[in-house]
């Protein structure tokens, strides 16, 4: 066989090779009987493509350019008509005399409270908990069992259990304050702030480890070498969480923000089942009222438009974290990349 | 009972449908919709059909109907039945969904107060014949609910059961506080609770916020003499001042120490299983649930605590799907399981309900079950309006006022006019999407 399997028109570090050998250039030399030409043609990755693209068109684009045209019409899809209004749904929620205004912004604001609560201690407690885990010590698989546990437990099972929990007058939880000697009087459900401590606690209980694993796996894939160089060179335990666990997990920490960043601003059924949006409506997330104005009261273009200015937030957000990773990556090591 | 009298029922059914036919075809142009697969015949006989069936009943009620369902493939060999059980609010937001996409059920059972809506969304289809078929009228219902069965002058369900809150008390709590009868009115009631706390029970009536508050929300509003809607569903009234009165008094109860704050959701129902609340005001339907817990207990009207005697009920009612509709045989079949569902409705006394049918409550069905004393008191059961869309309108506002009144985020004034204010705006929406 050809000596050279061309990687399509990439060129491979380090080879020798001093040019890249071009599709061109494969085409002329390797085509022989019997072997099918190698040379890629124009559509070949358009057909690996394929089946995602088709999947994407169904699923993502079309509902979106769909959901667009319903958000410009007053919709209810078990009524025949459905006539056109054009930007009033988004106008509305911006008009405080609206029906529908109000509690959308009350809902953005319990997202926003959730997500800026949430967000940070699913960033750090993880991390901790993956670097414990990445430590050698008895049980230790026994341990990482425990902490992803929860992760595998759906909503309802969770959202169920933590509201008869954390009852403030038959729960467990204050039950067990009580035990302690510490106040066991406080509404977990049904007060506020206590409503968002239940909320961030729990999902954060619930969804630790999922980060704790990627960072889990990015950690197993910092070479030890540059471990015991820093070791060699004096650095500290801090200093080698600093200047090279740090460094290494950057990439991932990328991912993992944006992830829980969404995650935590698509958050619903947790309220939805521990608080169901109370007091009041304080604590029914955008997703909540999306929710609830469009399946519920079939107000589907109303529901539409608000979930397009939560998505346009939600880009802005994304945005802004892309920006600022980008911004931090360019900084420290450059040269990082020798042995 | 009786497999010969549904037989002769049922002949005598198809002869009058034979000769009615020609006449009911010319008169049943119902002005809601579509007629459902031609005229009921009475009787099915066509090829095997299967059924879709779908239903809510998640809780104590449920094993109960599985087993009228049973009972009536037993006794139609050519008809099958595939029950789909899903929680009530799943139920409403799937069946539009379902139907429209011609997935959904062929026959089902909903509640009253959602009828209208299901009927305005073109979801359910008249069932004017079956109730001349079965020889269903007025006589044989409280007003009240065979009222609500009609939407722009076509009927589109067959009530199965009338349900409404009662008041549960612990008998043990009651002969510890020397309390021999069940309060009946609001000095009597609060008498009960000072002698429950006197007694040693600390909490003796868990004020809820959530679920079944607006419930008792509406039965005060309707004892005050007040009305939560205007008739036309045009406007929202439960911030007058009746309704201010009711929510208020709800609060009281917190006030005055006898439910403690804030309490979460379903933890009232709870405590009361556990014997640590000595009076709840919730659903005839958790009869069969309470009775599994062990706990002692007896259930009586709710009191009066304002003027009237008035309490919030609702009723589970057979509907048709129109995707039953396109099939005449279908139909039909569904038509047969409606009706032997609404002849036998005295097994479902089982489940803790109240047969509809005035016959069927007669018949002795209820002699000594829980729910009898609350069944003799049938005539102040008050229903909400058949409005479309009326269901969701009172999740987002009323709903949200009373938890909020319970809760004492805001003065119970406050909370009503805020939510009144915008269930008024989406009903005049609803009125505006719905015509007419």
């Amino acid at each position: 066989m050809s000596s050279q399997t061309p990687v399509g028109s990439e060129t491979r570090v380090g080879a020798s090779v001093v040019e890249a050998p071009t599709a061109a250039s494969v085409a002329r030399s390797s085509h022989r009987p019997g072997q099918s030409p190698t040379r890629p043609k124009r559509f070949t990755p358009w057909l690996f493509l394929l089946p995602y693209l088709l999947l994407f068109t169904v699923f993502v684009i079309v509902p979106s350019v769909f959901g667009i045209w319903i958000s410009l019409h007053e919709w209810d899809y078990t009524l025949p008509n459905k006539p056109f209004v054009g930007a009033e749904n988004y106008t509305d929620l911006f008009d405080p005399g609206s029906v529908n205004a109000g509690s959308f912004w009350t809902s953005m604001r319990a997202t926003g409270i959730f997500t800026l609560f949430s967000v940070p201690l699913l960033l750090v407690l993880p991390l901790l908990v993956a670097l414990l885990m990445n430590r050698r010590f008895p049980g230790r698989n026994f341990f990482r069992a425990v902490y992803f546990a929860p992760y595998v437990l759906g909503v309802a099972v969770v959202g169920l259990m933590w509201r008869y929990l954390l009852d403030n007058n038959i729960g467990l939880v204050n039950f067990y304050l009580g035990v302690f000697g510490l106040p066991d009087e406080t509404a977990w459900t049904t007060s506020l702030p206590a409503a968002w401590v239940a909320l961030v606690g729990v999902t954060v209980w619930w969804t630790l480890g999922f980060n704790s694993v990627i960072y889990l796996a990015a950690l197993q894939d910092i070479p030890a070498e540059l471990y015991e160089a820093a070791a060699v060179d004096g650095a500290n335990s801090w200093q080698q969480f600093r200047h090279v666990t740090l460094p290494g997990l950057r990439p991932i920490l990328t991912f993992v923000t944006i992830n829980t960043l969404i995650a935590s601003a698509n958050m619903f059924g947790q309220s939805y089942i521990i608080t169901q949006g109370a007091p009041g409506r304080e604590t029914r997330t955008a997703i909540y009222q999306i929710a609830e104005t469009g399946l519920r009261n079939f107000q589907m273009g109303d529901a539409a438009a608000m979930s397009y200015v939560l998505t346009l937030f939600l880009m802005m957000i994304s945005v802004i974290v892309f920006w600022l990773f980008r911004e931090k990556k360019e900084k420290p090591l450059t040269s990082g990349g020798t042995k | 009972m009786g497999k010969r009298l549904r037989f002769t029922r049922f002949m005598q059914g198809a002869a009058i449908a034979a000769v009615g036919a020609l006449a009911l075809a010319g008169c049943s142009g119902q002005p809601g919709g579509e007629t459902a697969g031609g005229d009921f015949t009475g009787e099915y006989d066509g090829p095997e059909v299967t059924l879709q069936y779908w239903n809510g009943f998640t809780g104590g009620d449920g094993p109960f109907m599985e087993q009228m369902v049973d009972e009536f493939m037993a006794e139609h060999e050519n008809i099958k039945i595939e029950s789909t059980t899903q929680e009530w609010s799943d139920f409403y937001q799937k069946l539009p969904a379902a139907v429209t996409a011609g997935e959904g059920p062929d026959v089902g059972v909903m509640h009253l107060d959602q009828l209208a809506t299901m009927a305005a969304r073109n979801v359910i289809v008249p069932v004017d014949d079956l109730a001349d078929e079965l020889e269903l009228s007025a006589d044989d219902f409280t007003e009240e609910v065979w009222d609500a069965g009609v939407y722009h002058d076509a009927r589109y369900g067959i009530p199965l059961d009338v349900h409404s809150l009662a008041m549960y008390y612990n008998t043990d709590h009651f002969a510890a506080a020397g309390i021999t009868e069940p309060p009946t009115d609001a000095a009597s009631f609060a008498d009960a609770l000072a002698k429950l706390k006197a007694a040693g029970f600390e909490n003796p009536f868990w004020m809820p916020a959530l679920w079944p508050a607006h419930l008792m929300d509406l039965s005060l509003i309707w004892q005050n003499g007040g009305e939560p809607y205007s008739e036309d569903g045009a406007e929202a009234t439960f911030d007058s001042p009746e309704g201010v009165e009711a929510l208020t008094w709800m609060r009281s109860m917190v006030d005055e120490g006898y439910s403690p704050a804030d309490v979460a959701a379903d933890s009232q129902y709870v405590a009361f299983k556990n014997g640590e609340t000595s009076i709840t005001w919730d659903g005839i339907w958790q009869i069969n649930d309470l009775t599994e817990s062990g706990i002692p207990f007896a259930a009586a009207p709710v009191p009066t605590i304002g003027s009237d005697s008035a309490v919030w009920a609702n009723s589970h009612n057979f509907f048709l799907a129109r995707q039953a509709a396109a099939d005449a045989n279908k139909a039909n079949a569904a038509k047969v399981f409606i009706a032997w569902m609404s002849e036998n409705s005295g097994e479902w006394a089982k489940a803790g309900m109240i047969p509809a049918r005035e016959s069927v409550r007669d018949s002795g069905v209820l002699d000594g079950t829980v729910q009898q004393p609350i069944a003799e008191q049938i005539g102040s059961m008050r229903f909400l309006p058949a409005v479309p869309g009326l269901g969701a309108v009172q999740a987002e506002t009323l709903e949200v006022a009373v938890a909020d009144g319970v809760l004492g985020k805001a003065p119970t004034e406050e909370a009503l006019t805020r939510e009144a204010d915008r269930a008024t705006q989406l009903m005049e929406e609803n009125l505006e999407k719905f015509g007419e």
